[in-house]
């Protein structure tokens, strides 16, 4: 076996949405079924439980559905993650609910895709969580959407329906901001155009989903140009053999960072020179995102966790009156003027909530003005204010330093997900 | 202009590091749970990485059943000695003769559920306020809905209904007094991965990994080592095998399977063809369906 090669696969995350009985943990027992992902011990255990039920073929959705209450209910609650390879990638998926009031889970899944396939069901075409998935994808900036149109056995495999939600999810597209979507008609349960080309569709001429996955270009998801380095913990190893040794660490988040750089120090403004970029296995000629490293610098300066190593032609935005997007994650609703914790790259500050701009009606997309209330998993536009400044780029363009969390400082709840404009 | 591109493990790794250091920073005092398997080792020479040049930042702590494979001792401290950092041990042994845990009985009675006694015990005797553990989301499907960050409330209870979201890199470690986290690092690495990682890295472990002469039992279906842990059923007589171990828990369920690999790349291979989940041989995962969902509520591994 050539180790070298199995070695050298990318990373592909994605994540799946769809409403309630869509497909979508049938869709991905499919993928590791068919792509020999599934373990004999795992596919005795359904098949037992799939015959103790009394159903007429192998569940693959209780693959995935993996708490008790799940299994029970037959529903997805919580984020589930997957792995599965082929030769070409490694996969990650985020497998999401679909209920309504799981939407934070879709958004914790995003949050980190490179890609999401957002399933329909062939028989009710585009319906109001196909449209909030949609939305969501697009507002977490996931650089790819697959639309899989699923259950196409159930409407005879018809190129028509086919055509005509196709219809209503580019209508719907063409006011988001993704334009990488593609379609893909399935069945799921039967596995047409899965991993295997559907017999079935001979009217269908594009890819099937796995080769989709496998060659979709991820390369360029990262920010390559701006260059970032939250401050995560400073290395003092205080020994003999490393006596003044004071390093930098932490995790690119845009641009890339080579030694002899002159850097500025945020917030202090101070510049310096970066004069060695550490790993265990030795210095680095250059690094990037996302690459957790250890950066030296010439000068002996007062720097800490939070602060950012960014070009000195090149900074961030510095500042405390922030405006930004929000999906609201908590039963409790959001209070204006209310006061929170708030989490940013390696900073943590507080931030009271000054104004609540709108609120977007997800089935329009339209603006809702004057709300004074947001409740869990709407979302909305606000502008906050810090305690002290934050160095953010726009979520649009970099999405390490352009997001943010809100945490509830009573009850420690994350509350909400920030897209900074 | 050239492709910035870092393969599969050195995103896995990086994605570690960076856990690892978020612990270190935001808690006040840490320590690694090392139960000298392959994935507290790799999560070990993880956190070696993290903090290079200066020492691991936090102790390790070892749940210790009592009826661990003696080369699993060996090996933890020969690891710890090289590391130079603090060991702490947590006996169940003990915990079962204060009378806090009380010992199964029957032909295949295990310590299994017993370590979680003697793991709070310890965090909370130490005042730990996180413990990382070497759990992967791809081991189990309960283990699938875990968090990088895991919040644990004062009973060391697991709430799946009710985690946090999880959102970017962004970890929320806050927590009222007495509660505490469990952190996985090593959340998005499949065996797969620890294996090719720990090929490539030339990790140090334990040889109950590759094939050996051991003396074997076999019960319901699974090959175990015979040990005095172990009461023998009538009748029962052990024989000898050629065997390996594909994970390492207790002596007394930790199913061997037969195997002829005998250098890492053999392992890989086999890993890599293998038809059986890695747990498959796991009496302690055997006992229901949700066996370490429930086992995890209670504050288990």
């Amino acid at each position: 076996m050539d180790l070298t090669n199995y070695i050298n696969m990318d990373l592909l995350r994605f994540t799946t949405a769809g409403s309630v009985d869509d497909g979508k943990s049938t869709l991905i027992g499919r993928l590791l079924y068919d792509s020999k992902q599934i373990f004999e011990d795992q596919y005795e255990a359904i098949k037992k439980t799939s015959e103790l039920r009394g159903e007429d073929y192998v569940n693959l959705a209780l693959l995935t559905d993996g708490l008790r209450a799940e299994r029970e209910q037959g529903i997805t609650i919580d984020v589930a993650y997957r792995y599965f390879s082929t030769p070409k990638r490694k996969f990650i998926i985020a497998d999401t609910p679909g209920h309504i009031q799981y939407t934070r889970n879709m958004v914790t899944g995003a949050s980190t895709a490179n890609l999401a396939i957002v399933l329909a069901d062939a028989r009710h075409g585009m319906v109001e969580q196909s449209r909030r998935h949609l939305f969501i994808a697009s507002l977490l900036r996931i650089p790819h959407i697959i639309v899989c149109i699923n259950k196409m056995d159930l409407v005879n495999y018809s190129q028509e329906v086919y055509d005509k939600i196709r219809t209503q999810f580019e209508n719907f597209s063409t006011k988001l901001q993704t334009t990488d979507i593609q379609y893909i008609p399935i069945s799921a349960l039967n596995g047409d155009n899965v991993v295997d080309r559907s017999k079935n569709m001979p009217w269908y001429e594009g890819p099937t989903l796995l080769y989709q996955l496998e060659n979709v270009h991820i390369a360029s998801d990262y920010n390559r140009i701006d260059c970032r380095f939250p401050v995560q913990y400073v290395i003092r190893p205080n020994s003999d053999s490393f006596h003044d040794y004071r390093g930098y660490a932490g995790r690119i988040a845009g641009g890339i960072f080579k030694p002899g750089d002159e850097v500025m120090v945020l917030p202090s403004g101070f510049t310096s020179v970066i004069t060695s970029i550490d790993t265990f296995d030795g210095p680095l000629t250059q690094a990037f995102a996302p690459m957790s490293v250890t950066v030296r610098i010439q000068d002996d300066l007062d720097i800490s966790r939070g602060d950012m190593l960014v070009r000195t032609n090149n900074v961030p935005k510095t500042g405390q009156d922030i405006e930004l997007m929000i999906c609201w994650l908590s039963k409790k609703p959001l209070a204006l003027n209310g006061k929170y914790a708030l989490k940013h790259t390696t900073r943590d500050a507080r931030c009271i909530v000054k104004e609540i701009r709108y609120k977007v009606n997800i089935n329009t997309l339209h603006r809702i003005e004057n709300v004074e209330e947001i409740g869990m998993n709407d979302i909305a536009r606000i502008a906050i204010r810090t305690t002290q400044p934050l160095f953010y780029d726009s979520y649009q363009r970099n999405r390490i330093t352009g997001s943010l969390i809100l945490i509830d400082e009573a009850t420690n709840e994350t509350v909400a997900a920030g897209m900074i404009i | 202009m050239p492709a910035y591109k870092i393969n599969h493990l050195k995103e896995l790794e990086s994605e570690s590091i960076y856990v690892l250091r978020e612990v270190a920073a935001q808690f006040s005092k840490p320590a690694l749970l090392f139960s000298g398997g392959k994935d507290s080792i790799v999560m070990t020479h993880l956190a070696r990485k993290a903090f290079y040049p200066a020492r691991i930042p936090f102790p390790l702590i070892h749940i210790d059943t009592g009826h661990n494979f003696p080369e699993t001792l060996a090996f933890r401290d020969k690891l710890v000695e090289q590391l130079g950092v603090k060991l702490i041990i947590g006996s169940v042994q003990e915990s079962i003769q204060q009378g806090s845990a009380k010992e199964e009985t029957g032909v295949n009675a295990s310590r299994i559920r017993l370590q979680t006694v003697t793991l709070l015990e310890t965090l909370e005797k130490y005042g730990f306020d996180a413990a990382l553990g070497g759990a992967r989301r791809d081991e189990e499907k309960a283990r699938a809905k875990e968090r990088f960050f895991s919040h644990r409330d004062e009973f060391g209870q697991w709430d799946p209904k009710n985690q946090r979201p999880e959102l970017w890199n962004l970890f929320n470690s806050r927590k009222n007094e007495g509660e505490h986290f469990r952190i996985f690092p090593l959340s998005n690495w499949t065996e797969l991965d620890i294996w090719q990682y720990i090929w490539r890295e030339q990790i140090d472990i334990p040889n109950l990994y590759f094939t050996h002469k051991r003396l074997c039992v076999i019960r319901q279906g699974v090959l175990l080592s015979a040990s005095p842990y172990l009461p023998p059923i009538e009748g029962e007589l052990p024989f000898e095998k050629i065997v390996r171990f594909r994970t390492i828990g207790d002596m007394t369920s930790t199913g061997a399977i037969e195997s002829v690999a005998t250098t890492l790349e053999e392992i890989i291979a086999e890993v890599a063809t293998a038809r059986v989940t890695e747990r498959g041989g796991r009496a302690d995962d055997k006992r229901s369906e949700t066996s370490m969902e429930d086992r995890k509520r209670e504050g288990y591994f």
